[in-house]
């Protein structure tokens, strides 16, 4: 297997053992980027000096005096990652997939950069997106679309098209993202890949360009269950700087990773499986039904009956927030002016201003509020039955390029199966489940209460551990 | 409920052409027409909620930490003069 192509924990025991050093696994991983880049288009700024030293300065830490003490304090030494471009990084531009600031360069990093660099992490570069995160396709970023390393022809899930690539087509071996709709889990589940959306409040959102202020979670892509654990562990954790942030953790995450699920009662949402699935989706998560029951899982119906207003709530939150945070955009301090912003962000911003003009608050910014309680209750509810939900991430296949872009309800409504978990802030773990008849990547979300990701993780591993489609590659 | 368009690009400081306004009023009202399914639902006596970590006043304690720089907080402007950023006139002679 080529360097580039290792798993977190595989490469960590390879850097251990001195098989391989930083320098050339990061390499490896440039090697990569420079042949597939072009015809991808994962990332906006590769940054080859920068990820070396760092790779460099791994390599002599792990070196010299107590290299096992390295290795504890530094869980990420000398693994190359990627950031969305939503990440602030110091001395680096961030751009957010937009026009505005393309020539934006940092004074700070953000909280999570920060602590991913103390981990020991070689940044290898920031990735493409649609622009402020508004998009589920990748279609939406002023610097190109993001295609899909299974079926170029085909869209890679958004927003955080250019994260899920990266490490799909193994230009590195985890990056970060965000989700505040569903940009983590659908492109992880278009990509055969781990996406985690942890808990709303359990990672910083200080220094990451928002989007939407209550619903934006902070989460990462990997190749498995237990890189997701390992890198959340350094993610996760109260920031003085993000006053919506959740007491530290108390647990390593990777701890009851191999628990199993014996006795677990996982619940399905009727209302998540009478939607217009389309038939392979279906098959495959039924076959994941039965995996998990074959692991000694309960599977239990549940049902959460106001599913079906969740993406009417969401366009009214989402965008009212949006409308809010992209006002500091005015040319003055930072970035170019309001006229570079692309239609999609225009929409957002008008719809969410809308929603907000007095007049029309009521009507829409409150109702849509209070419905939020609603479907919060829905989650509570399922969960004094199961222990975890599970359903599809996304009603159809990854779709071609083109083919919604011109017509806005139809892309929101891709988000339909996601937006109920970003409306209560309860995490969500997307994990490989199986590829269509022409192979394209098909997965499955396993939500649970806040701050359950432990739970979530001991399930997609169990189910990972049984299924092990993260072995195969997309043919490059 | 149909969009002012005009309106509400004033509002969002959004400068359109005439094109635009008609095609973003277009979409606007079409994705207006979905949301407005809320009203289906029966809230009364429910209780609005804008955040769910159920975090009250977060405060630290009132003493200077670690900031940007001025220079620092100039860096990305296009027009700055005596360490101040340059704004357009708002209030008139």
């Amino acid at each position: 297997m080529k360097l580039n192509e290792l798993t977190i924990k595989q490469a960590r025991e390879g850097l251990k053992s001195k098989k391989f050093s930083s320098v050339e696994l990061t390499k490896t991983c440039l090697e990569q980027i420079k042949k597939h880049n072009p015809s991808l288009n994962a990332f906006i700024t590769i940054t080859e000096k920068e990820a070396i030293d760092q790779a460099k300065a791994a390599d002599n830490l792990s070196s010299q005096g107590d290299a096992l003490r390295s290795w504890e304090a530094k869980p990420l030494l000398g693994i190359p990652i990627a950031l969305k471009d939503l990440f602030s990084t110091k001395g680096i531009k961030t751009t957010a997939g937009s026009k505005v600031l393309e020539n934006y360069v940092p004074e700070y990093d953000a909280a999570v950069v920060k602590k991913l660099k103390d981990a020991g992490a070689v940044i290898i570069g920031k990735t493409n997106l649609d622009a402020w995160a508004h998009g589920s396709s990748g279609e939406n970023s002023d610097f190109g679309p993001t295609k899909n390393p299974w079926n170029k022809e085909f869209v890679p899930g958004g927003s955080s098209s250019g994260s899920a690539v990266s490490v799909s087509s193994d230009m590195c071996l985890a990056a970060t993202g965000t989700d505040t709709g569903g940009s983590i889990r659908l492109p992880a589940s278009f990509n055969n890949l781990v996406g985690l959306k942890p808990t709303y409040g359990s990672v910083s959102r200080y220094g990451i360009i928002a989007m939407a202020s209550s619903l934006d979670s902070i989460g990462h892509f990997t190749k498995t269950v237990e890189d997701s654990a390992l890198f959340f562990n350094i993610t996760a954790g109260k920031d003085s700087m993000d006053a919506t942030t959740l007491p530290n953790p108390t647990e390593d995450f990777t701890k009851n990773i191999n628990k199993g699920i014996k006795e677990l009662k996982i619940g399905v949402p009727k209302e998540f499986i009478s939607t217009d699935l389309d038939k392979e989706v279906k098959e495959k998560f039924e076959q994941s039904l039965q995996t998990l029951e074959n692991l000694g899982a309960k599977i239990v119906p549940v049902s959460l009956p106001y599913t079906e207003y969740g993406i009417a709530a969401y366009y009214i939150i989402q965008p009212s927030e949006v409308s809010s945070n992209l006002a500091r955009y005015d040319g003055v301090r930072f970035g170019n002016d309001r006229s570079n912003f692309g239609d999609e962000a225009k929409r957002r911003i008008m719809l969410g201003t809308f929603t907000l003009s007095s007049g029309y608050y009521d009507a829409y910014y409150k109702k849509a509020m209070q419905v939020r309680t609603l479907i919060k209750k829905d989650f509570d509810i399922a969960f004094e039955k199961v222990d975890a939900l599970i359903s599809p991430v996304s009603a159809t296949l990854p779709w071609k390029i083109g083919e919604k872009i011109n017509d806005s309800l139809k892309m929101y409504l891709s988000d339909s199966l996601t937006v109920t978990t970003s409306i209560a802030g309860i995490p969500s773990l997307s994990v490989p489940a199986g590829f269509s008849d022409n192979n394209l990547p098909i997965g499955i979300q396993i939500m649970g209460k806040q701050l359950s990701e432990n739970l979530l993780f001991q399930i997609g591993n169990a189910f990972e551990k049984e299924t092990n489609y993260f072995k195969q590659k997309p043919n490059l | 409920m149909k969009i002012d368009i005009a309106h509400v690009a004033k509002l969002a400081n959004l400068f359109l052409k005439p094109e635009e306004e008609k095609k973003f009023e277009e979409q606007l009202n079409q994705t207006l027409d979905y949301v407005k399914r809320l009203e289906e639902i029966d809230t009364k006596n429910v209780e609005p909620t804008s955040q769910v970590t159920g975090l009250e006043n977060v405060t630290r304690e009132d003493k200077i930490l670690p900031a940007l720089s001025q220079n620092e907080a100039l860096s990305n402007t296009k027009s700055q003069q005596n360490g101040s950023f340059i704004v357009k006139t708002i209030l008139a002679e």
